[in-house]
């Protein structure tokens, strides 16, 4: 199992959950276990062409994704799947 | 031993400052400053050469080899400078005299001391915490008076921001903002108060700093970054702090930031999470490396849709200024090539790697100049901001 840290804009959607634990051996199916089970989180992380959406970051460990294998990142029992979307509150 | 003392003063030459300064301008003195090095660095006489009371006999003879000179002693009053004199009649010294009423009094009469610091009396007492720490000292605090902050916001993130920064004596601190004060900011934007509400923010910013530390110089920008004005605003800053609290303005300012290799410690707020990182053009990610593209608009809530915890701009806040005095002293390391995110209910930091991009559009190896009317732009920019109402584009 992996936790997966889910950030505030999502967790409406997680039933208010930060963190989740689900199963997977890459990041891919980490993240597809995850709209499995909280399916409102789909289309905030994957586009109708089933890629994930260029405006959502993720992380395994402290390591983007992009710069690892991607979706096919291998995902080891108690790795840490960070979602992070762009914030901008500052100054309102 | 006051009396022997007052016989030794009785026995030796004493001269008014204004003898001193006209001895000295002559040439062919030696001038000594028979003070504690801590005095000394505070501020000496132009050429005196520093030999404490209880070193005299040690160090006289290489500071004032030639007995035969004329021997000029000083000292803060005048008594120490009266004693060091009488002994070095003792010990040979020909040609002495001790300027009466010291170094006091030398000012008092409107003449020039050497203060190496730069710093007046009352900085070096404001500033007596940060001149003890050794990655600060005299030299720091120096760099900090001299330097120029930009802070895009004086808001949330900007109100601790700027309250750090004018405490710690950043020497001139700009302000961008072109909302005015409200009572629902004050939970957060401690620099505002109760009795400013109705007030451009800027202006309140203004009478804090100003009511905080003199020594900063605060400059308004009341109004709106756009493209067409945002290369003049921040050219004349050595940092510029991001606390906008939209996407355009965030990316417009990456654009225009990197271009004028201009550091930008930018932070985020929203709820009980917040990010931070610093970006320093070239050497580390810019925010277009981080996040390519921002979220559709109904997915980027702001504080004022969402609510933040008042000291959630604190924390962040904090931090920002942190990395602002570390880029300007030249020491730590700061959040280059890092995100920092900050969850304050679980209280847990977590720390992100972030690479440059090199297809990044702005800082890639293959990035050209684009025309200013297209800084800040990002994908989708067009159905963003429509989707955002419209109203996003300014800092407010």
């Amino acid at each position: 199992m992996a936790t997966v840290r889910i950030p505030p804009v999502l967790r409406p959607k997680t039933g208010g959950q930060a963190e989740v634990e689900v199963g997977g051996g890459n990041v891919g199916e980490v993240l597809r276990s995850l709209t499995g089970d909280y399916p409102d989180t789909q289309d905030q992380l994957f586009g109708e062409d089933g890629e994930l959406n260029r405006y959502v970051n993720v992380y395994l460990n402290d390591e983007d994704v992009r710069v690892l294998q991607g979706l096919d990142t291998a995902v080891k029992d108690g790795d840490t799947v960070v979602i992070l979307p762009a914030m901008a509150g500052g100054a309102a | 031993m006051a009396s022997t003392d007052t016989q030794r003063a009785q026995t030796i030459e004493e001269i008014e400052p204004f003898e001193a300064a006209e001895e000295i301008n002559g040439g062919d003195v030696v001038l000594i400053d028979t003070r504690e090095p801590h005095e000394y660095q505070e501020a000496h006489l132009d050429g005196g050469k520093l030999v404490p009371p209880g070193l005299l006999a040690e160090e006289i003879a290489s500071a004032a080899p030639d007995k035969a000179a004329r021997t000029i002693l000083y000292c803060r009053s005048g008594n120490r400078s009266a004693i060091a004199a009488a002994q070095l009649q003792q010990l040979g010294y020909e040609n002495v005299a001790s300027m009466s009423g010291g170094i006091l009094q030398w000012q008092e009469q409107g003449l020039p001391v050497v203060s190496p610091s730069g710093m007046t009396p009352e900085q070096r007492e404001r500033y007596s915490r940060h001149t003890l720490l050794p990655e600060v000292g005299v030299d720091g605090q120096v760099k900090l008076l001299n330097a120029k902050v930009l802070l895009l916001g004086a808001g949330g993130l900007g109100a601790p921001t700027a309250l750090y920064l004018a405490a710690a004596g950043v020497g001139t601190i700009g302000l961008v903002d072109d909302d005015v004060v409200d009572a629902s900011n004050l939970q957060r934007q401690v620099i505002h108060n109760t009795e400013r509400i109705g007030m451009a923010k800027t202006a309140s910013a203004r009478i804090f700093i100003e009511g905080l530390n003199p020594d900063v110089k605060v400059v308004e920008h009341n109004g709106r970054l756009d493209a067409s004005n945002i290369l003049d605003v921040i050219s004349d800053y050595d940092i510029v702090v991001d606390g906008a609290d939209n996407f355009p303005t965030r990316y417009l300012l990456n654009d225009a930031s990197v271009r004028l290799r201009k550091p930008v410690v930018s932070a985020s707020i929203l709820g009980f999470d917040g990010q931070i990182s610093t970006f320093v053009p070239f050497e580390g990610p810019c925010y277009r490396c981080l996040y390519p593209t921002p979220p559709p608009a109904e997915l980027a809530p702001s504080c004022s849709a969402n609510g933040v915890l008042g000291v959630m701009a604190g924390t962040m806040g904090t931090l920002q200024a942190n990395e602002v005095i570390k880029l300007i002293l030249g020491k730590g390391n700061p959040l280059v090539g890092r995100l920092l995110l900050y969850e304050a209910l679980g209280t847990s930091f977590t720390e992100l790697k972030v690479r440059r991009d090199p297809d990044c559009p702005i800082c890639g190896e293959n990035a050209e100049e684009i025309p200013e009317s297209e800084m800040g732009k990002f994908p989708d920019y067009d159905a963003f901001c429509a989707g955002a109402g419209g109203d996003r584009q300014s800092i407010a």
